[in-house]
């Protein structure tokens, strides 16, 4: 699961800063079928977490509803330096991770 | 002999024939902008129930940013955010996301930590056809709030099964 974070590398201690996220996936419905008329099984990321030094700052729980090769913006306080690591997993047990490091000044 | 038809009653005639395919046409128009089945509402406010317990949900301070028409409902970029300070003591915990006509409404429920800086997020979703979307927040405090958006969609999301 390729997957694409923009985390700013830079940010002045207190500032907003704006976290963006695209996997790339699917998001299988379970709605579908394919050319042979089988039905194709819901896989959907389910979850995805993202820790600040360790810490949980923002969670996604999401279902089929959510367009495929999903994409996620929010927003969150520069507070240390440090990484910002990010976990998430599908329905069919399949997980990613992906870190990204920022200085705090 | 007099006429069976007078002047008054042939106007009369008129008009209903003229409003006649009018009101198919408004019918055919209410079809495609269906709204929710009696159904359908009552599995969404069963979600919503089990988010606020039972608790009143009140509209405002929510605020749901989506195209009033969508060209595609595979894929329609939504933004939702609380008007919140974020502090420890006054902050949104959750924010959920409903669309009440899609097959699966429950389409995505947002968490925010201590460390989150605003209670807004950005992303993409599915719609199976022309409905309201609904947003619920919780708040810190433990009040919980709602926000509807009307969404034409022009063609939905799970429109052909290939």
């Amino acid at each position: 699961m390729a997957a694409r974070i923009s985390v700013p590398q830079n940010a002045r201690r207190g500032d907003n800063i704006e976290i963006r996220v695209a996997i790339q996936h699917p998001m299988e419905t379970g709605y579908r079928t394919d050319d042979n008329g089988t039905a194709i099984p819901k896989n959907v990321i389910n979850k995805l977490v993202c820790r600040y030094n360790g810490v949980e700052v923002f969670r996604a729980e999401m279902g089929s509803g959510i367009a495929a090769n999903p994409y996620l913006s929010f927003f969150i306080v520069a507070a240390n330096s440090g990484e910002l690591r990010f976990d998430w997993g599908d329905d069919s047990g399949a997980t990613g991770s992906e870190r990204a490091s920022i200085i705090v000044a | 002999m007099k006429s069976m038809l007078t002047r008054r009653s042939f106007l009369v005639h008129i008009a209903v024939l003229a409003a006649a395919p009018l009101a198919v046409v408004r019918r055919a128009f209410a079809q495609q902008f269906a709204q929710q089945t009696e159904a359908q509402t009552a599995a969404v406010n069963a979600l919503i129930d089990k988010i606020t317990g039972g608790a009143p949900l009140a509209r405002g301070r929510v605020k749901l940013d989506i195209p009033t028409l969508a060209d595609n409902g595979n894929s329609v970029s939504l933004r939702v955010l609380v008007d919140s300070p974020m502090t420890a003591a006054d902050h949104v915990k959750s924010i959920h996301l409903f669309a009440p006509r899609n097959p699966r409404p429950a389409v995505a429920a947002f968490y925010f930590g201590p460390g989150a800086g605003r209670a807004q997020v950005s992303t993409r979703i599915r719609l199976s056809g022309s409905q309201g979307v609904m947003a619920v927040a919780a708040l810190s405090d433990g009040s919980f709030w709602l926000a509807v958006a009307d969404v034409a969609v022009t063609v939905s999301a799970c429109w052909d099964a290939s």
